[in-house]
């Protein structure tokens, strides 16, 4: 296992990162230094240094003259994850003239100092942890990335102010961008709300030109009704799989004039775009805005579909526009670079049965209470009561509904504090009601947000400091009687309270969109416990993803208001413009390849590629990996049981003598006899 | 004593097959005979260690040696006989890895010794137990004492080559027979040190002749309760065939018989833990996605120990429990 005795026929550079004190607060950087120079000399170690920071230009140069000066044909830095600086380390060698992939970043940081307390174990940890990098990198070899083109289209899946942000960056720069979003029309939950917060502007008013602009634009492929079935390719090319779905309408000769729905017998509750609170017909439009203007048919709901007769639609339609043989269609389209804009889902507020939704009629989300203020919904804007008539004259609104409780959602929804404050100033504005708010903590951190915030606190809303415990019709004196009764404790107060309201309004919160888990998959990137999508930096990297060409904008990344979800459209759009620019991409040189004569064709390996790069021949029985193809994921490299696939970068030889280095298999025996 | 090259072979923890297969060249036995002076062969002929002893470093030309390192015997043969030869072959898989004895890597000595003296098919009334060292009136006698776990011969000395099987195809060990005495004779070059001999360098798959097509199971079932399709691959029809993974040279004799491979060639070249690669590649081709009936499937393969590592374990990375390694 060790090679004692032969002369090592590697010249390897160390380098030890104190990372400020974030490493070497912990280990003792000189210490592993000196004892990598002392005890991996064997294994060609020529130089061994630390350094404050290795990242800096003057850490870059040192390991630059090191290579020039010293010849060293392999570098080893110790420091932080390679996620963050390996590309930083392998440049700085590159620059030296040094193939980049010769280059090991291994991670004593993350994996060493960030976990442990005990100095000692910890710096002992840091010298295996360099051995293993030693041993690993004598077996690397000199690699070339691989260039392909980027096709210029761009798939962009959810038409809520994300994507729709993220589309016309997109297409105003002249590039093709196909917008996919499930619902009949764009325009997500903002085309729901009636004011935006805090400025008040309709929210309507400042989203449908944007929805209009998409709709017309040449460079945009308006795909609604419609969803993403399978994504296969990579970075660059990328073929996507859509599913549209049959409208029974046939666009081409649709004028969207209405007289469809107008005449439609059937009428349906609209628990979507109306939250329950109106209806519309079988064949309708989410609202008179709709982009596109054609309407669906709803075949569930639609008579002729259930009892075979009916038509109304068709045969009113001035145009012959409806067509109920119509189906699914599958089509696929090419595209570079993949945009997730798929929203959010609202927290279901049955599930906090003490609040009483569903039971109590009065309770209402802040869904149902967007569309009850909203002139377009269906109480033409008044706030009422459940029976359509009674404007109430007292109303509290419940904050962090299903959100910062233990018992439903950890998180913050980031955006129920000012929503709350705003449905306060519409209830006072509209109605002149006493306003009750009962939350935990305010959170109004945004520009003009603070000021929204003491607007409404000098507008007469009164504030409940304390987390509602519940909410009842349970009435314990006469003041109570037919009334909702909110029972709190007021943590400023200290005592327990019960204030009787007409009208409860709560606040529920974000949540991930159901099946996240599995749209996450079908893109092949990750999501947390939670379910919201991982970006690839928390801090410097929060649109694009570990999946290359793959970037996600908006609430599908966490919580978050308009504004940073059209920022983070715009933002992800950028991205994707930037490498559209640069027409071609490098891309990482791991690939994996099947040694032909040790393969026997048992083709166990065949189903394993996500990126489907395996392809068997039938007459030579041999399996080959398609290196344009390939991602080097490694699935096949471990699924081969004859060993015949081989990953480059991820070589048996270099993962097990990397184990022998961590192991300290690999010292200076003869040292170690002398010291011993 | 004639001048020509000497020949040994020798049996440390093994089951004698080996042997059988070396008398099961047949005529060709008639060649080695001819080209070498057997020297040393306990199972054929009477010799003692003292004669090996007496012999000069590196005397024997040749020296096939099977079984597994389970003594102190054992080892102290193997580094005789190491010292002895020229050239070393790590003959058949309890040499090479271990095999059905290494199989008891994943017991203590205790345990194993318990098992074979106390179970149903021994006859031990007094319970009574194998002593390594008993004083007699005549003196002190020994026996030899057992290593916590089995090793394999190149964990103890340096080998040559290495030729696998449980036991070695006859037809590969007549061919190595004539490579070495071609080689002798200048007429042909021994591989490098630390090859594979008498054995392909893919895997069975290669040598089967069963139809095979992209795989996917949804069940592992038993040899001896399925109807198998006698054209179509075993694995795709759920049998836990090791073929995939086991290197080539037997010709397939077990699939083609209708029996799945059972692994006794040993992993395919290069490959460093056997269990562990057949490991990764059945639970890749099970068609499922969910948990349960993940491990329902999985639950078909009723001894994972053995299917993975009947041949194996001494030579695997982990070599034997951690039970077994503190005796």
């Amino acid at each position: 296992m060790s090679s004692e005795d032969k002369k090592p026929k590697e010249r390897i550079g160390v380098y030890i990162c104190h990372c400020g004190s974030n490493i070497a607060g912990v280990v003792n950087v000189a210490d592993v230094s000196k004892w990598a120079g002392d005890n991996l000399a064997n294994q060609g170690v020529v130089v061994s240094r630390d350094y404050k920071f290795m990242c800096s230009s003057l850490g870059q140069e040192l390991i630059q003259k090191d290579i020039k000066e010293q010849k060293l044909t392999r570098v080893v830095v110790a420091a932080c994850s390679p996620h963050l600086h390996e590309p930083t380390f392998r440049t700085a060698c590159k620059g030296a003239g040094m193939n980049p992939y010769l280059c090991e970043l291994v991670s004593i940081r993350e994996q060493d100092s960030w976990v442990h307390t005990d100095k000692i174990a910890a710096t002992e940890k840091a010298k295996a942890i360099v051995a293993g990098g030693v041993s690993r990198v004598v077996h690397h070899e000199p690699l070339i990335p691989l260039k392909v083109p980027i096709h210029p289209a761009t798939l962009i899946v959810g038409g809520g102010i994300a994507g729709i942000q993220a589309t016309l960056e997109i297409a105003d720069a002249g590039f093709p961008v196909y917008l996919v979003e499930r619902e009949p029309s764009i325009g997500g939950h903002m085309a729901q709300f009636d004011k935006t917060f805090p400025t008040l502007d309709c929210s309507a008013c400042i989203l449908t030109p944007k929805m209009v602009l998409v709709g017309n634009h040449p460079n945009v492929t308006l795909l609604t009704y419609s969803e993403v079935q399978k994504v296969d390719g990579y970075v660059g090319n990328f073929t996507v799989t859509i599913r549209k779905g049959a409208r029974y309408v046939k666009t081409a000769d649709c004028t969207g004039c209405g007289i469809c729905w107008e005449k439609c017998p059937k009428k349906v509750i609209d628990d979507k775009f109306e939250a329950g609170l109106g209806y519309r017909k079988a064949v309708y439009t989410p609202f008179p805005q709709a982009v596109p203007k054609y309407p669906v048919i709803d075949d569930i709901n639609c008579t002729y579909f259930q009892k075979g007769t009916c038509k109304a639609c068709e045969k009113f339609c001035p145009t012959n526009a409806i067509d109920f043989t119509q189906k699914d269609e599958i089509m696929t389209v090419e595209v570079g670079n993949i945009i997730l804009a798929t929203g959010w889902d609202l927290f279901d507020a049955r599930r906090v049965p003490n609040y009483g939704y569903g039971r109590l009629a009065n309770v209402f989300t802040n869904m149902e209470f967007e569309r009850l203020s909203n002139s377009a919904g269906p109480t033409g804007g008044n706030i009422v009561l459940r029976d359509g008539k009674t404007t109430p004259k007292s109303v509290g609104i419940v904050h962090c509904v299903g959100s910062r409780d233990k018992n439903y959602n950890n998180y913050c929804s980031a955006i129920c504090c000012m929503q709350s404050l705003k449905f306060a100033h519409l209830v006072h504005e509209k109605t002149g009601a006493t306003v009750y708010n009962f939350y935990i903590d305010i959170r109004t951190p945004a520009k003009a947000y603070d000021e929204f915030y003491q607007r409404i606190i000098e507008e007469g809303t009164l504030f409940v400091r304390g987390k509602v415990a519940e909410i009842t019709d349970a009435a314990r004196n006469p003041g109570e009687e037919g009334k909702l009764i909110i029972q709190v404790e007021d943590t400023l107060v200290g005592k327990q309270r019960r204030i009787p309201v007409d009208m409860v309004i709560l606040s529920s919160g974000l949540e991930p969109r159901a099946g996240s888990k599995e749209v996450a998959k079908t893109f092949g990137i990750s999501c947390s416990a939670d379910g919201w999508y991982i970006e690839r930096h928390p801090k410097l990297d929060p649109v694009a993803t570990m999946t290359e060409g793959v970037y996600i904008a908006g609430c599908v990344q966490g919580p978050k208001d308009i504004p940073a979800s059209v920022a983070q459209g715009a933002a992800a759009a950028a991205r994707i413009l930037g490498k559209i620019q640069q027409k071609e991409i490098a891309l990482e040189p791991i690939r994996a390849t099947v040694i032909e004569e040790k393969c026997s064709g048992c083709r166990i390996c065949n189903t394993m590629c996500p990126f489907s790069a395996i392809l068997f021949h039938e007459d030579t029985m041999v399996s080959e990996v398609n290196p344009a193809l390939c991602q080097g994921c490694g699935t096949c490299v471990a699924a081969c049981p004859a060993g015949a696939i081989t990953g480059t970068g991820f070589s048996n030889e270099q993962i097990l003598s990397q184990i022998d280095g961590l192991l300290l298999l690999t010292l200076d025996k003869k040292k170690e006899a002398a010291v011993a | 004593m004639s001048n020509k090259p000497k020949f040994a072979m020798y049996w440390a923890a093994s089951c004698g097959g080996c042997e059988i297969a070396v008398l099961n060249i047949h005529e060709k036995i008639l060649d080695v005979d001819a080209a070498f002076d057997v020297v040393f062969w306990p199972v054929a002929m009477d010799a003692k260690y003292k004669d090996v002893e007496a012999m000069q470093d590196g005397e024997i030309t040749l020296c096939l040696f099977n079984g597994g390192m389970r003594n102190d015997e054992n080892e102290h043969v193997a580094r005789l006989l190491r010292k002895k030869s020229k050239i070393m072959v790590s003959f058949g898989s309890c040499a090479c890895e271990g095999c059905i004895p290494g199989l008891a890597n994943f017991s203590s000595i205790k345990e194993m010794v318990d098992t074979a003296f106390t179970t149903i098919t021994t006859d031990n009334p007094d319970n009574l137990r194998p002593q390594t060292s008993y004083a007699m009136p005549e003196g002190i006698i020994t026996i030899p004492t057992l290593n916590t776990v089995l090793k394999t011969l190149d964990q103890v000395v340096d080998v040559d080559y290495y030729m696998p099987g449980c036991p070695p195809e006859s037809h590969q060990i007549a061919a190595v027979v004539d490579l070495v005495i071609a080689a002798l004779n200048g007429k042909a070059e021994l591989p490098p040190k630390g090859a594979t001999i008498g054995a392909g360098n893919s895997t069975v798959c290669d040598e089967c002749t069963r139809k095979r097509h992209e795989k996917t199971i949804k069940a592992f079932g038993r040899i001896q309760l399925t109807h198998t399709d006698p054209e179509l691959c075993l694995l795709e029809q759920g049998i836990p065939c090791n073929g995939p993974a086991t290197r080539s040279g037997c010709n397939a004799r077990c699939p083609s018989a209708g029996a799945q491979c059972i692994g006794c060639y040993g992993p395919a070249e290069g490959v460093v833990d056997y269990g562990a690669r057949l490991i990764a590649a059945f639970a890749s081709v099970i068609d499922s996605d969910k948990p349960d009936e993940i491990n329902q499937i999985l639950d078909g393969l009723v001894d994972p120990a053995g299917q993975f590592y009947r041949f194996n374990l001494a030579g695997s990375l982990l070599r034997s429990s951690k039970s077994a390694q503190k005796g």
